[in-house]
């Protein structure tokens, strides 16, 4: 243990440079409503529960764990005595979660996790906050509030101790532009979606002659391929996902997921040993029902207004679409250019398509057999 | 065991766990982490005073005169540490009176004081009005009166609130404020030599005024282009209040200006909880291109975003700066400055937005200083030479 010494000291050094901010006072509330049920987490400024609670014990200025592991009960008694959240006027009451502790650029915090179930699905959720400001007039809450696909931030003062959500989001315009917004985002983040459409679309610039990949002579040939191939999959997945959001087919996710990973394997497969021909639209067709599936879910993670289900299953699905289109933007005109090279028709077909099988088959083996290989 | 397996992993952790990137909340490893240590300990004198005034309050929170000296209290403990949480516990104390047209004159003064500090001048000064129409001889009143239109730059109006304290203070309080107004006015050498004399024949002064007083001069001859006079003055102050926020941030920015930046990170060393303080201590550490450079000037940026996410425009000059000086983005800073300008005009707000107008190249904002300081008479040796530069003729 004795090596460790000029390590330790480093962390303390680094620790007493910490200079902590002169801040007035501030609480971090984050509530996330889903369905009739609010989870919430609460960071509270450690220097302003001692001015109202008393915490440190042994009066020697510093705040320990074990004085406030002491008082946890005390504590979430005071605090959330003084939150209040109303769906449509009615109380969902609060039930405090586990205790933990983090940093803030003023200090430490104590972080109460919780959760709230109302009675029933609101359609305006009013969050009412009392915290400090009998002791400290100037203390703010600062509120982060995800309501379905929005997240809107409110502050709580003294003289504005209540705030109203429209669980709505505000208008069916904003609904839709950010359901659009957020299906963009997954489709981006979504490597095994892209991948599968990238592996069907790399050798839409090419042609097959006599065992020999060879570039295409005429761009619309080209296009009419991307066009097809991603006009089957957008068909596909649409159908899929808009069955299964509106519950009328539902399949186990560990099967959806297991089965969009070996789409990519075999998608990029066909890239090295081609066997389906011209008919990679069809392949597109067949898979694209399985991925809907898999948009499906991340839909309905985030939570479908009721009310405005049609709404944001199109803003969603054509938000899926667009960062679909973009992508094929920026993929065929530069394949396109490289058709020719040698890079293009080895390197990225077929090295590339061998290094994606590979990496699918890993996400293939992780959901099916639940392992952890790569992520 | 061989520590370097996991040292790596603790640097991580602690960096995580840093101030400038609040990590995921945790459960701590044991009971004996410190996770917070308070400005004052429980039985620190000061802390013994507050907590039995904010007992005997709580006992009868109506009580009028314990509100107004906790609140007092509070209100001085603040201005000295710089530290803004105290205003809240001020404001609380009077809350019973809080909202009131016209509460109590200790009220008023307490309240004007504490929006004074928020930078809500024009309700600080219906405040002092009020509290002036029923005592039109109250000296704290018009002192604070003519201090805050001197900010505003309303040096007539400032300088006729200073006229009062002849009669109604006592010399050198009017004399700091007169002189005070005068130095932005075209008399800076007068008002200097005319302040220090009267400072020499007032031995007792007591210490508060006495530093406001010196630091008042300090500035004064810093303007001047005095060095050494500013030099003796500022640490003639710091000898009475060697941890005064609004002193030792007049100071550094003193030192910064004479090439001495060395000399302001081991003057601020440990002083760094309030931001303007550490403001300077960033651009000491980027002059001198020390190792916590960066560290400061990430602690910094979320300083100001913390601020920003409550709404609090009380920091505008020092974020104006932060944001020209620090981070180099001159169009960001002049939009701060003009804010700022909007709210304060003393020379420090005329500094930060001339050189913001400079930085990017806004040639109408740099002639609406030059104006202003030809119309006001302003006298600031720094100032004055990015005036020359900016119009060599």
């Amino acid at each position: 243990m004795r090596r460790c010494l000029p390590f330790v000291i480093v962390l303390l050094c680094w620790w007493s440079q910490v200079a902590w901010a002169h801040k007035p006072s501030d609480s971090y509330l984050t509530l996330r409503l889903d369905g009739a049920t609010v989870v919430g987490q609460w960071d509270i400024a450690l220097r302003d529960l001692d001015f109202a609670l008393g915490l440190d014990a042994d009066q020697d200025s510093a705040i320990t764990w074990g004085e406030l592991r002491a008082r946890h009960a005390e504590i979430a008694a005071y605090a959330f005595a003084r939150l209040k959240l109303l769906a449509d006027g009615d109380d969902c009451p609060l039930v405090a979660g586990e205790h933990l502790v983090d940093q803030h650029s003023d200090g430490g915090y104590a972080v109460l996790r919780f959760s709230a179930v109302c009675p029933h699905v609101p359609a305006g959720l009013d969050a009412d906050y009392r915290l400090f400001f009998d002791l400290d007039a100037q203390h703010k809450g600062l509120l982060n509030i995800t309501l379905g696909a929005a997240t809107e931030s409110g502050v709580f003062a003294a003289d504005a101790p209540r705030l109203h959500f429209d669980t709505g989001g505000g208008g069916s315009w904003r609904q839709f532009r950010d359901y659009a917004r957020n299906g963009v985002w997954h489709i981006w983040i979504g490597f095994d979606h892209i991948l599968f459409l990238l592996s069907l679309l790399l050798p839409a610039v090419l042609l097959r002659r006599d065992g020999a990949w060879a570039g295409r002579e005429r761009f619309p040939a080209a296009l009419w391929e991307v066009a097809r191939v991603v006009t089957a999959f957008t068909l596909a997945h649409s159908i899929t996902l808009t069955l299964a959001t509106l519950g009328v087919v539902a399949l186990p996710s560990r099967w959806v997921e297991s089965a969009i990973a070996a789409s990519v394997v075999l998608a990029a497969l066909n890239n090295v040993y081609p066997v389906i021909g011209e008919r990679r639209w069809a392949m597109a067709f067949a898979f694209g029902l399985i991925h809907g599936f898999g948009f499906a879910s991340v839909l309905g993670d985030l939570g479908l207004p009721r009310g405005a289900l049609l709404l944001s299953l199109v803003g969603f699905n054509v938000g899926v679409e667009l960062g679909q289109l973009a992508i094929v933007a920026v993929f065929l005109p530069l394949a396109w250019w490289l058709r020719d090279a040698w890079v293009y028709r080895r390197l990225v077909l077929v090295a590339g398509s061998v290094a994606v099988a590979a990496l699918a088959l890993a996400w293939l083996a992780e959901r099916a057999f639940d392992m952890k290989l790569i992520s | 065991m061989s520590c370097r397996r996991f040292a790596l992993p603790l640097v991580i952790a602690a960096l995580a766990a840093s101030p400038m990137a609040p990590a995921a909340p945790v459960v701590p490893a044991s009971d004996d982490v410190v996770l917070e240590r308070l400005p004052l300990a429980a039985n620190d004198p000061t802390a013994r005073r507050l907590g039995s005034l904010r007992a005997r309050l709580a006992q009868a929170p109506g009580d009028l005169s314990r509100a107004t000296t906790l609140a007092r209290e509070y209100v001085a403990i603040g201005r000295a540490a710089g530290d803004p949480r105290y205003a809240g516990y001020a404001q609380a104390a009077l809350a019973p009176w809080w909202k009131l047209e016209r509460p109590p004159t200790e009220v008023l003064m307490l309240r004007a004081t504490l929006r004074q500090r928020q930078h809500d001048f024009p309700a600080a000064l219906r405040d002092l009005g009020v509290v002036l129409a029923a005592t039109p001889l109250d000296a704290q009143a018009h002192l604070m009166r003519a201090t805050i239109l001197a900010v505003q730059g309303e040096f007539g109006a400032a300088a006729k609130a200073c006229a009062v304290l002849e009669i109604a203070a006592s010399e050198l309080l009017w004399a700091a404020c007169a002189d005070g107004v005068g130095a932005m006015t075209g008399r800076l050498p007068e008002s200097y030599r005319h302040l220090s004399g009267v400072l020499d024949i007032t031995p007792k002064a007591d210490p508060q005024t006495r530093v406001w007083v010196l630091t008042g001069m300090a500035e004064m001859a810093e303007r001047a282009g005095l060095a050494t006079a500013a030099e003796r003055h500022f640490r003639d102050a710091l000898r009475f209040e060697p941890d005064d926020v609004y002193l030792l941030a007049a100071y550094a920015d003193f030192l910064l200006d004479q090439g001495r930046a060395a000399e302001v990170t081991v003057l601020l060393r440990n002083r760094t909880r309030a931001d303007t303080l550490l403001l300077r201590a960033g651009i000491a550490a980027a002059t001198t291109r020390s190792a916590d450079a960066t560290d400061t000037l990430e602690q910094l940026r979320s300083r100001f975003a913390a601020s920003k996410l409550r709404g609090d425009r009380v920091h505008l000059r020092e974020e104006a700066r932060f944001t020209l000086e620090l981070l180099g983005d001159a169009r960001g800073a002049l939009a701060l400055a003009r804010d700022n300008w909007a709210v304060q005009k003393e020379p420090a707000d005329v500094l930060v937005l001339l050189q913001a107008a400079i930085a990017a190249g806004d040639g109408a904002v740099v002639q609406e200083m030059t104006d202003w300081v030809r119309r006001t008479g302003l006298q600031d040796a720094r100032i004055d030479g990015i005036l020359r530069k900016a119009h060599p003729k």
